[in-house]
């Protein structure tokens, strides 16, 4: 097989953001303008790269049936020798599309949204706020270009073993990025800072990776590798791996391969926020919004459903096999969808809503994949990436804007400081598309996309896809939970544009805020232009009016790059039913919103009108069910409390029963020398001379502190052992 | 070329001592010259350990040969032998050992200001013991290295330990503590003299021990395995650690975490392996058993601290633990030679258990120097005093979260390997056991960030909460000021190796592969 020359560059497509990531930390540090563009290039370079390698591939659509493999020896180990390489399949070079292009959108923002944060004193950092850009400006740009490394990597890897580090390696920055403002605290003690939002969101996800990584060790066992190619291209281990059990305690026999699937997916769940490990995604909104963006939007989270996609072959092998571990991903994806929806619906904070609206679109793609709707879960995958990172950045700029607007009421005096103000409460602003129009467009393009608006946003495609797919399959119960979901999505997000954008403004900072920088702006352009049309990449066929028009040779390139891993990944038939429904659902979820937030827009302080007729549901969605409490209840303070136990028992029990046996050594000692001196001396010579020796040792050792002693013993016992052995 | 080879390792052992000697003939007040002097000698064993890596790479590392032998008659009238020799599982060793001396001893000459021909005369001494024992194929001179490196560790620790933290009693509970496990393993010895009638390790093995009495073979083997077991720390032994980590000067802790803890896991592999492998196979699970409670127990109770110090030398009684288990898992696999893939999987165990000696050796090396910077400018290691630093010294934030996530076995970094490998083996010989240690991997991560990152360098710097702060040189400072050269020169060498070694580890693991797959076979597996 020939492949194409550009082929070749795949391996070098994470290394200039790597570079960059050590130029920048090593030497361009203090020059912030610097650092910023050796990041902006890197990351460009990436792009260029990716798009190469991308676009010929979906050229080449026959490549599917030969992916592109380049391993080199990297490991000894015992008699085999691990390759570590990079492979370019259909799924790989659509997420090379996506990935390149919306890091490069998130850089090119981030250069205007890291400008002085407002939560810190300008007399402290006086060179940073003369700059107008953040004290650890540099620092920001090192970690998202390490990131970008790890994404990318994770993107091209050929094997598991390699998709895991790059995987931690963007855990790593996730913590870092998201604790970015560590500084930060709040006057409300109970409200999360960023310093443990980034723990929170690195330990939370910690549980779901030992557990990824047992799988990963007990696939490696019985594969004895973990090439894609070579895993999947072996039927006959699939099929073996799904027939030999395993006992275990508790669940008693499952097969290999759906303890395997089993036991990665939780890497997915962790990762991707899914339930119950879903609470770390809200906290780590603490970090800088394109951080957001990049990692808790389009990348870092969306890398646990490329990995269920990657292993689904070893999936659906675990499913013939007989085990339920598709089902349990179809359940946790479709329960996800709706539970965060339902949590989505009554938060105030602006990127809380997107939070938990990524929890919920992640959980549809986990869904897709649970019922086997493959392609409508890549799909879905790439273009809530383009949406989701343009709702982020659209709403970082709001924030930015609010928070200048403040800065500017202040400046002019006409208020004292009123106490804490947060710029991202949505109650907090209201008129801004007149402020902000391009902010304000790009978002409402975003929302409608994310709301499945139908026929002209991306979001209609890709989300239609899921449910026509789990209506055709008779997934049921599946099918009406995301349609619920699907209907609720649709209300928050409307919820949230006519709090933000329509009405008149809630508070002065609203009343003064100004459209961001183009930096900012530009990106945004460019993403909306992908939330719209986006979607014309996957339209089915057999669509009314519109199949005829628009084209579906990404669905189709997914499909035959399933058909290779042998996935059933037939489309779904076309059907007026479901596609009414869900259009119908999606349209109304916009209509109610309208009715409660748009119609009679909410005036300065009075609450939210759901808070009245909701009631007691409402604080509890408020609280997110309350699941922080009760981790907090039963699995924080548990292990600090194990922590302290162990200690306890390290100083009270071994080490005091160590310092018995030391004190009756001493007196031991004391008295055997006694007797040994009054009673055989001759005895000495002739065997007891070790014991001598060593109560001499210890003896001397309490009496004295001089070098020579030991030495001298050193030496005794040699010579003991001189005169010892002869006598045997 | 010869004469070097067989001569090498010798020199490489006794240069420190004869350093020492020198030192001990110099003026008291020649403080500045001594300091000079022992840092430029330590220097020659590093480069001869670094010629002796490549070297040995490019002609014996195939086949695990045992190169550089040099053997003559020490004491004829019991057939004790000088005889020395190298493999893959020593050479990586005695470079880290030398390594770890040259920086211990550049960087004591900062900081070391009481009695200072004193204690550069013990640090070279030690370095004799220590590099004698990874090269010791004689059990007799296996255990008079042994003692030897006690002693200058007793002092180091008890003369310049902190005042604060009783040096005087952890000196003596860690050398009466070892010296009770190395008379176990004396007598161990002689039985093995009497069973074999040598006491050279690698005929004792060709002929094999106490083949006809199991009963004196097990004893034999507990006997040598608590003295190992008691080096390493492994739990329930360990707690003399903490309080000689604690108390021992910066240089003493990374000496005695870097190189001293290997010994016991080195005298493990070396001469328990190779002389007792039925019953390795037998109670290899009580091996992986404690190492498994260690990792669990030593990350809990290291959660559980609030002094810096402590904390660092907790971990390494869990860290130990992956040693243990990995050690633990090879003998189990002893005894599954049937079994497919067992070979393998005790290969990868093996793999694990080595490579975590060197990687530990230079991440808590660094860890335990990385203490020493922040105890000299703040004259306490209380996390609770501390915070914000971050924004304060950021190039000893950058170097911390290195060694911080090194420790913690993030991927891309050296400890990643290590642990990956102990799994990889211990899952596919022991997963029950396994099972367990993984929840240790999650307790790290927990005790790294939430103790260390967090407390010392997260939220915000106030200036108001601890007003002891002097500059490295003891003046006095307003604030912490970040790292000095000296300190930098001191630690990058080891975050670049944990970075390299963890893009890349192939160079040290083609080292203990060999060894790994040749003690194997050689165990007629």
């Amino acid at each position: 097989m020939n492949y194409p020359s550009v082929f070749n560059l795949t391996w070098l497509i994470p290394l200039p953001t790597a570079l960059a990531f050590f130029a920048i930390i090593l030497f361009a540090n203090p020059k912030k303008r610097l650092s910023s563009n050796i990041a902006v290039g890197a990351v460009i370079l990436a792009w260029i790269m990716s798009w190469a390698v991308a676009i010929v591939f979906f050229l080449n659509p026959e490549l599917t049936e030969h992916p592109f493999d380049l391993s080199v020896p990297w490991l000894p180990m015992g008699t085999i020798t691990f390759h570590m390489g990079v492979a370019v399949d259909a799924v790989t070079a659509g997420m090379l599309f996506m990935v390149g292009f919306v890091l490069t959108m998130i850089f090119i923002y981030s250069t205007g949204y890291m400008s002085f944060p407002g939560h810190l004193d300008p007399e402290k950092y006086p060179d940073a706020a003369k700059e107008g850009l953040d004290p650890r400006y540099s620092r920001f740009f090192a970690y998202i270009s390490l990131f970008a490394t790890g994404m990318l990597g994770l993107v091209v890897a050929n094997n598991l073993l390699m998709l895991f580090i790059f995987w931690e390696i963007m855990g790593l920055c996730s913590y870092l990025l998201i604790g970015f403002w560590f500084d930060k605290s709040y006057p409300d003690p109970k409200q999360i800072t960023p310093k443990q939002a980034g723990l929170k969101a690195f330990l939370t996800t910690r549980v779901g990776d030992v557990l990824f990584m047992m799988g990963l060790i007990f696939l490696f066992i019985h594969a004895g590798d973990l090439n894609f190619q070579a895993i999947f291209g072996n039927q006959e281990f699939l099929h073996e791996l799904s027939t030999s059990t395993v006992n275990l305690p508790f669940f008693g026999a499952v097969t290999w391969a759906g303890l395997i699937s089993m036991l990665i997916f939780w890497g997915a769940i962790g990762k991707s926020a899914q339930f119950p490990l879903h609470v770390w995604l809200p906290d780590a909104m603490e970090g800088p919004t394109p951080v957001s963006a990049l990692i808790h939007a389009a990348t870092m989270v969306s890398a646990g459903v490329y990995l269920i996609v990657r292993m689904s072959p070893l999936f659906s092998a675990a499913a013939h096999g007989g085990s339920g571990v598709m089902m349990f991903v179809a359940f946790i994806g479709a329960f996800t969808a709706l539970f965060a929806a339902t949590i989505a619906v009554a938060q105030k904070d602006i990127k809380k809503v997107l939070a938990y609206s990524t929890i919920s679109q992640l959980g549809y793609m986990f869904a897709a994949l649970g019922i086997g709707a493959w392609v409508a879960a890549i799909i879905h995958l790439l273009i809530h990436a383009f949406f989701k990172s343009l709702l982020f950045m659209a709403s970082g700029s709001v924030i930015h804007g609010v928070e200048h607007g403040h800065h500017h009421v202040h400046e002019h005096g006409e208020h004292g400081h009123e106490g804490y103000f947060d710029p991202q409460d949505m109650f907090n602003m209201g008129g801004l598309l007149k402020r902000m129009p391009v902010t304000g467009w790009t978002f409402i393009i975003g929302g409608a996309s994310l709301s499945a608006f139908p026929l002209i946003t991306a979001g209609f495609w890709s989300k239609d896809e899921i449910l026509a797919h789990a209506w055709a399959d008779g997934h049921m119960a599946v099918y009406w939970t995301l349609a619920a979901g699907a209907f609720l999505t649709a209300f928050y997000t409307f919820r949230q544009i006519f709090l933000t954008f329509f009405g008149s403004p809630r508070t002065e900072a609203a009343e003064h805020a100004p459209e961001s920088v183009r930096a900012m702006t530009w990106p945004l352009v460019a993403l909306a232009f992908f939330a719209l049309f986006g979607g014309f990449v996957a339209v089915p066929e057999d669509f009314p009016v519109v199949g005829g028009i628009a084209s579906d040779f990404m669905a189709k390139l997914m499909e035959l790059q399933g058909e290779f891993y042998g996935l059933h990944v037939a489309p779904a038939e076309f059907n007026w039913t479901p596609a009414l429904i869900s259009m119908t659902l999606a349209l109304s979820g916009i209509v109610v919103a309208w009715l409660v937030y748009g119609w009679k827009p909410l005036a300065a302080g009075k609450p939210d009108p759901l808070r009245r007729w909701l009631g007691p549901i409402y604080v509890v969605l408020e609280n997110k069910y309350y699941f922080d409490e009760f981790y907090h209840l039963v699995a924080v303070r548990p292990t600090l409390w194990l922590a302290s136990f162990f200690y306890l028992f390290d100083r009270g029990v071994i080490d005091r029963i160590v310092n018995w046996v030391g004190a009756f050594g001493r007196w031991l000692a004391a008295a055997l020398r006694k007797w040994i001196d009054e009673f055989i001396i001759d005895a000495a010579v002739n065997g007891a001379g070790l014991v001598t020796t060593w109560t001499g040792a210890v003896v001397r050792l309490i009496q004295t502190g001089q070098a020579q002693n030991y030495l001298l013993i050193l030496l005794l016992s040699v010579v003991v052992l001189l005169l010892l052995i002869p006598l045997k | 070329m010869d004469l070097l080879r067989s001569s090498v390792l010798t020199l490489i052992v006794f240069l420190p001592a004869v350093g020492s000697v020198i030192v001990a003939l110099m003026p008291k007040e020649k403080e500045d010259l001594i300091k000079k002097f022992s840092i430029w000698w330590s220097v020659i064993p590093l480069l001869l350990t670094t010629w002796l890596a490549i070297d040995y790479a490019m002609n014996f590392l195939r086949g695990n040969q045992m190169a550089y032998q040099a053997k003559f008659a020490w004491i004829p009238s019991i057939g004790v032998n000088y005889h020395v020799g190298a493999d893959g599982l020593s050479v990586p060793l005695l470079f880290l050992t030398a390594l770890l001396t040259t920086l211990g001893l550049y960087y004591s000459a900062r900081v070391i200001r009481k009695r200072v021909k004193e204690f550069f005369l013990l640090f070279l001494l030690l370095a004799t013991g220590m590099f004698g024992v990874f090269v010791s194929l004689d059990l007799i001179l296996f255990y008079v290295f042994w003692e030897i490196g006690l002693v200058p560790m007793y002092f180091l620790i008890g003369i310049w330990g902190n005042p604060k933290d009783r040096p005087q009693y952890a000196a003596i509970k860690f050398f009466l503590y070892t010296l009770a496990g190395s008379i176990f393993m004396l007598l161990a010895m002689i039985g093995v003299y009497l069973s074999t009638g040598t006491f050279d390790i690698l005929d004792a093995a060709a002929k094999g021990v106490w083949l006809n009495a199991p009963m004196f073979a097990t004893l034999s083997f507990w006997a040598f395995f608590i003295a190992f077991a008691i080096k390493v720390p492994s739990f329930p032994f360990h707690t003399w650690l903490p309080d000689a980590h604690t108390a021992a000067p910066t240089a003493g802790s990374v000496i005695l975490a870097g190189v001293l803890l290997k010994l016991g896991a080195y005298g493990i592999l070396r001469v328990l392996l190779s002389l007792f492998p039925g019953q390795f196979a037998q109670f290899g699970w009580i091996v992986a058993l404690l190492g498994v409670i260690g990792i669990v127990y030593g990350a809990f109770v290291s959660l559980a601290q609030t002094d810096l110090k402590r904390l660092i030398a907790y971990s390494s009684v869990s860290h130990m633990g992956y040693i243990m288990l990995g050690i633990g898992a090879v003998g189990v696999a002893l005894g599954m030679k049937n079994v497919a893939g067992a070979k393998e999987s005790a290969a990868m165990a093996f793999n694990g258990a080595s490579l975590q000696m060197f990687m530990h050796g230079i991440i808590t090396g660094a860890l335990f120097f990385l203490v020493g910077v922040i105890y000299e400018r703040a004259h306490t290691r209380d996390l609770k005093v501390f915070g914000g630093l971050s924004a304060v010294v950021p190039v000893y934030y950058a170097t911390m979260m290195f060694a911080g996530f090194a420790s913690l076995g993030l991927p891309g970094l050296a400890g990643f390997w290590a642990e990956f490998f102990t799994f990889r083996g211990a899952f596919g010989i022991v997963p029950a056991l396994a099972v367990i240690g993984v929840i240790g991997i999650v307790i790290t991560a927990a005790y790294i960030l939430y103790r260390i990152i967090q407390s010392l360098f997260l939220g915000e710097f106030d200036p108001k909460r601890w007003d002891h702060w002097t500059t490295v040189f003891g003046e006095h400072a307003d604030g912490p000021t970040d790292m000095a050269l000296f300190e930098k020169v001191t630690l990058w060498p080891l975050v670049i190796l944990m970075v390299l070694l963890g893009l890349w580890p192939t160079p040290l693991l083609a080292f203990f592969n060999e060894a790994s797959v040749n003690i194997l076979s050689s165990l007629h597996f």
